[in-house]
């Protein structure tokens, strides 16, 4: 495990350019989705949550609507260290109220690295019923870092990095400050 | 919020495990319980384990219910009865378990009619075991799936009143639930015939009652057991009318009690001996919501132990 203060601190993205940022990818959303009949918006447990209320946020104000259906997916069951690596990974809650099942699903999440997260999401989502399609939104994708053949259809940021570093995502909701930061080892 | 790890590797009895344990195990079965209501009720965490269920005495609930856990947790699963194999040719408890491990099984889910037949196990072999009952011992995962049901019915187990009516004496239930129930912070009273009352069971910190009514007025929770006949060498009691007037619950002695109290029951019942069926299958009672609990804490313990099986 990384311990912050003994790292190098860079900052991505923050406050009003990260806002402008959501503010593009719902735009961009709502070029392919207009009006959000048939499609839902799933974010990832625990982190892609906050991402992904804040862009069900910024797209209900856009569209002026609150009809846009959120759900909140956990993959803590259909990851594919289990019992590869140290220690548990709590699970999270499932709140997925509606049907999956022909629906045109964007799934969100903070971070994309080395896809696994995502491969696993797409496991888990069809135990909700086949969505018609699933797209996937990162605010930070960390290119050149993938385990599995597995890209974004829509990313905030692109981020060159090596494996030792990290890219901590903070939300005002949990951390107070709404923040992307790079950490890289000192030494 | 618990800690995110067990305190061992087995699950043999409520007395090894703490209050963290019971609560990961809490945490982690709510999460299952949703896996299990949803269309596809399965997920892929143990596809590489395999899990034997050895049982050496008659069981159709547990034996189901760990079996559809391990199955909802995508585990290879083996079934050994012993009354169709070669235990009744002479075999060891530990040849006949090892011969089992040589086919490459990860766990062991055994339930066995003698006492500390799974803690014998455990120190004789390296597979993780899971106790499912062992004579009037243990029974641990009822345990953990009784004060899970009563957590979600009454919110939670601290402070609560629960009675455990019937044959105490012959019961793993009981002592499992009592020590689970404790950890949790609940009072516990027993309750049934001299005879059928452990003489030292104050030892353990419940209270004990002979009066059904007086007891039932106590608690918040009434757990009503079975009388184990087939543990029964000799007469406990004169009849089983007589003991079914004294200590058989019904809707009228329900009806009458100063309070509305949950009705509990872990299975097999007689109905019309310790509980009638208008109050087995009343609002009061929670013993359907207990059998589909024991899936979703099965699944959760054999989650939790098979996430250390590598250290």
């Amino acid at each position: 495990m990384c311990n912050p203060s003994a790292m190098q601190k860079r900052t991505l993205l923050s406050g009003q350019k990260l806002q402008i940022t959501i503010k593009r990818l719902c735009h961009q959303l709502i070029e392919n989705h207009i009006d959000f009949n048939n499609t839902v918006l799933i974010g990832i447990q625990p982190r892609g949550t906050f991402f992904a209320d804040r862009v069900h946020q910024e797209l209900s104000d856009i569209l002026k609507t609150d009809t846009i259906k959120k759900g909140h997916l956990d993959i803590t069951f259909f990851r594919d260290d289990f019992r590869r690596k140290d220690g548990l990974v709590t699970a999270s809650s499932n709140t997925i109220d509606f049907i999956i099942e022909g629906k045109q699903v964007i799934l969100i999440d903070d971070v994309l690295w080395t896809g696994r997260t995502i491969r696993a999401a797409m496991d888990a989502l069809l135990a909700y019923g086949r969505p018609e399609s699933v797209e996937l939104m990162a605010l930070i994708d960390r290119r050149f870092s993938r385990h599995l053949p597995i890209e974004a259809n829509y990313i905030g940021l692109q981020v060159d990095s090596v494996d030792s570093q990290k890219v901590k995502v903070s939300w005002k909701e949990n951390e107070g400050e709404d923040k992307v930061i790079l950490l890289t080892d000192k030494q | 919020m618990a800690a995110d790890k067990l305190s061992t590797r087995h699950l043999l009895g409520i007395k090894d495990i703490n209050l963290n344990d019971i609560e990961l195990i809490f945490e982690t079965a709510d999460n299952f319980k949703e896996v299990i209501n949803r269309p596809i009720k399965k997920v892929p965490s143990l596809r590489d384990i395999t899990i034997a269920n050895i049982f050496f005495e008659n069981s159709t609930r547990t034996k189901l219910s760990f079996e559809l856990a391990e199955k909802r947790l995508s585990a290879d699963v083996v079934n050994f009865a012993a009354s169709s194999s070669s235990v009744s040719k002479g075999e060891t408890l530990i040849d006949t378990v090892n011969n089992i491990l040589a086919m490459k099984v990860d766990m062991v889910v055994m339930r066995h009619p003698y006492a500390g037949a799974g803690q014998f196990l455990s120190r004789h072999i390296n597979a993780q075991i899971v106790n499912a009952g062992d004579g009037a011992h243990e029974h641990p995962t009822q345990a953990l799936l009784d004060a899970f049901s009563i957590r979600e019915k009454l919110g939670d187990v601290a402070g609560k009143k629960v009675v455990i009516v019937g044959d105490i004496l012959h019961s793993r239930v009981a002592i499992s639930n009592i020590l689970c129930l404790q950890k949790l912070g609940a009072e516990v009273m027993v309750c049934g015939p001299t005879t059928l009352i452990p003489k030292h069971i104050g030892a353990l910190g419940v209270k004990v009652e002979h009066d059904l009514i007086k007891a039932l007025n106590w608690c918040d929770v009434a757990n009503m057991l079975r009388i184990q006949l087939e543990r029964m060498d000799i007469k406990y009691f004169p009849t089983g009318r007589e003991y079914s007037m004294m200590y058989g619950l019904n809707k009228q002695i329900l009806d009458n009690l100063n309070k509305e109290i949950v009705v509990m029951h872990p299975g097999p019942i007689n109905r019309g001996v310790e509980i009638t069926s208008d109050v087995a299958d009343s609002k009061q009672s929670i013993i359907l919501n207990q059998v589909e609990n024991g899936v979703a804490v099965r699944m959760a313990v054999l989650y939790l132990l098979a996430s250390q099986n590598d250290k």
